[in-house]
């Protein structure tokens, strides 16, 4: 029991350090264009293509990588440039219109590009395989390096965020945007390397997730929609509160799906208890986004409007 | 003169009566064609399409609109095909979670519905109608000659699993019924789910001898692609949904030797079958999958009763589709008394064919296996 507990707890993390790949690049398009990106989850599902069409190509999952992370960060300038620049004064009702329309011009275009049937895509041979945790229990390489990954791939944005002169401007420009432009900043190219940056981080949560699921037109919507749970707890605009949404989803999704029919036996007979926890469990995550909002009407590290 | 005139006349009109004698039928076809389902819905529009073609019949028209896998789109599709467009018959539905949100209403406005995949339990037994026809299966069917496989394999503590909506019930229920052994686990997922690994953690603490799941579509890929990662070898055994020709290419040599069962397989040995895998791969340049064959079959009984009676004359249109008069790709096809069909059901493993992967009839589990629920049905 502890070491399926463990194993559950590290799945958890996974789902959680994948979200905030997700969820950052939403929450800093949001913080600093005041901009809701609906398309954000089609940028996923570009990097995921990339990596498997690649990866199909070359026989290298590693160029897959690479190949997720520019094709996704290059459709994200490319989009910027071309309609989200147009959107910023707008309000976030016409926001929404463009960038769901969006969804479906990279949809159709997917499936143009590669057919409606989902690609292959492996893990690559040095990462397949399992390792033995604590407990006695294997657990596949393959996540364990997506938490490192991911673990890292947060650290350095806390520290290009935190540290470094385009963080300083990104937080000016999350702070006032007219001061900013005012002092001579290129606001432009600022907003486009913002946006890239989030697609970028996108597309490579899409290649790492395409490699243990299916890499198929449409995969981004339902990842779409838990990165906005995340926001909306975390505080939107907030980098620290989607980390910790990230991993408070993560985690309450998983325990919920494994704990929740569990608990249930105790009262219910074990088949009226699968099907009451498993349908409690799909609800917990929107349950605990009540909780907080209620608790914190702007979320964990939100400003309060 | 004159005479020869009203002749002519007359001849005219007889010809256009005779012209108007065979009543054009439209059907609406209401399917999943985008999202992560859509595999499942242009397989089964394809193989449905393909037969339209070949019969090439004038009198036949065919709508097709895009469901989303969801079900109130599904509905307001439904609302338009027969208040505006004015179809005779609809179909295409694969998901059972839609089916109960459009048959039930299609039905009672006197439509007739083929089924090319989605067949519900509600809708076999007290729930079934005299306008509803199943030309697939009935939902339970596969997963009871799953149960019945694992029964005659010799397995004891089976972990089940299978998506929380009506056909994962219809699953578990159609498992078990054909099951003697225990089961180590039951799990349901949410529908759309992508991750599995807190069910893979279980089915591994579980102490299970063989794993039963039915994901259908993108489902299937990510918990296979999943499975193979974990280093878990308890076999698996699945029905053909969760191993079908459209997801296979995206699981990979992982799926090899997995066996599943199904009604129909590209190596039923007749020349219906052969024609179709055939004429399918030469029009889309792929193998066609278990929901082409459905719908394949589907508009073939259509053509079948159309050539027989008048679809405004329901009566008679009716008696047309229940004397499934056509060539099935399965071979022998008949209705049971609830409109659902009496069928072989075959245990097929994966394997590697080429480079292609594909199913291969090992043998038979059930042989003409009538539904649970057909005794319930009032008509």
């Amino acid at each position: 029991m502890f070491s399926l507990f463990l194993e559950q707890l590290l799945n958890g993390l996974q789902s959680g350090v994948m979200l905030f790949l997700m969820a950052s690049g939403l929450t800093l398009v949001f913080g600093v264009m005041g901009l809701i990106n609906l398309a954000h989850g089609s940028l996923y599902m570009v990097g995921a293509f990339a990596c498997a069409a690649v990866a199909a190509w070359t026989g290298s999952f590693w160029l897959g990588l690479v190949a997720s992370l520019m094709a996704a960060a290059l459709a994200g300038a490319l989009v910027e440039m071309l309609v989200i620049r147009r959107l910023y004064k707008r309000d976030h009702l016409d926001q929404v219109l463009a960038t769901f329309a969006l969804i479906l011009i990279f949809s159709e275009g997917t499936r143009w590009i590669f057919g409606s049937f989902p690609l292959f895509l492996n893990v690559p041979e040095a990462l397949s395989g399992t390792v033995t945790i604590p407990g006695g229990s294997q657990y596949p390489i393959f996540r364990l390096a997506i938490i490192v990954a991911g673990l890292i791939v947060a650290a350095g944005l806390f520290a290009l965020i935190g540290k470094t002169r385009l963080g300083t401007r990104i937080r000016a420009g999350e702070a006032d945007r007219e001061m900013i432009a005012a002092l001579g900043i290129n606001i432009d190219r600022l907003y486009t390397v913002v946006f890239a940056l989030g697609a970028a981080l996108a597309g490579l949560a899409g290649a790492f997730v395409g490699t243990t699921q299916s890499v198929q037109v449409g995969m981004g919507e339902p990842v779409l929609i838990l990165a906005f749970v995340v926001i909306v707890i975390g505080g939107i605009g907030s980098i620290k509160g989607a980390l910790i949404g990230s991993l408070l989803v993560g985690f309450t999704d998983t325990m919920g799906r494994f704990l929740l029919p569990i608990g249930f036996e105790a009262f219910f007979d074990p088949a009226s208890a699968t099907a009451i926890g498993s349908a409690l469990a799909s609800m917990l995550i929107y349950i605990v986004m009540a909780l907080v909002l209620f608790l914190r009407p702007s979320g964990l590290f939100g400003t309060e409007a | 003169m004159k005479g020869t005139k009203t002749t002519i006349a007359a001849l005219a009109a007889l010809l256009m009566a005779g012209a108007a004698q065979a009543e054009p039928v439209k059907v609406g076809m209401i399917t999943t064609l985008s999202g992560g389902g859509a595999g499942l819905g242009i397989d089964a529009r394809d193989g449905f399409m393909l037969a339209v073609k070949q019969a090439n019949n004038p009198d036949l028209t065919v709508v097709i609109e895009d469901d989303q896998q969801k079900p109130d789109i599904a509905v307001q599709l439904a609302d338009k095909m027969i208040q505006s467009e004015k179809v005779d018959v609809l179909t295409g539905i694969i998901w059972s979670n839609l089916a109960m949100a459009v048959v039930p209403s299609a039905v009672a406005q006197d439509k007739f519905y083929l089924s090319v995949n989605a067949a519900p339990s509600q809708l076999a037994g007290k729930g079934c109608n005299k306008n509803y026809f199943s030309v697939s299966y009935q939902n339970d069917n596969l997963h009871e000659a799953a149960g019945g496989y694992a029964t005659s394999a010799g397995y004891e503590k089976t972990f089940v699993m299978a998506p929380n909506y009506p056909a994962g019930k219809d699953s578990i229920n159609g498992f078990k019924r054909f099951y003697l052994g225990d089961v180590s686990g039951e799990v349901y997922t949410k529908l759309g789910q992508t991750d599995y690994a807190a069910e893979i953690a279980q089915i591994r603490a579980s102490g299970a001898d063989s794993v039963f799941f039915f994901l259908p579509g993108g489902m299937g890929i990510a918990f296979m692609k999943q499975y193979a990662q974990s280093g878990v070898d308890i076999p698996l055994i699945g029905p053909a949904f969760s191993l079908d020709q459209g997801i296979l290419g995206a699981i990979g040599d992982a799926a090899i030797g997995i066996k599943n069962t199904a009604n129909w397989s590209k190596d039923i040995d007749n020349d219906t079958n052969k024609a179709f895998v055939e004429t399918f791969q030469a029009e889309y340049g792929r193998l066609p999958s278990i929901y082409a064959s459905y719908g394949f079959d589907t508009a073939n009984l259509l053509l079948s009763a159309m050539g027989k009676a008048d679809v405004k004359d329901a009566d008679a249109f009716r008696d047309a589709l229940r004397a499934a008069d056509f060539n099935s790709v399965r071979g022998k096809f008949i209705f049971g008394p609830n409109q659902h069909p009496i069928q072989d059901i075959y245990v097929r493993e994966v394997v590697k064919e080429g480079d292609v992967l594909t199913n291969k009839i090992i043998g038979t589990a059930l042989i003409d296996h009538a539904d649970a629920y057909a005794s319930e049905c009032a008509m």
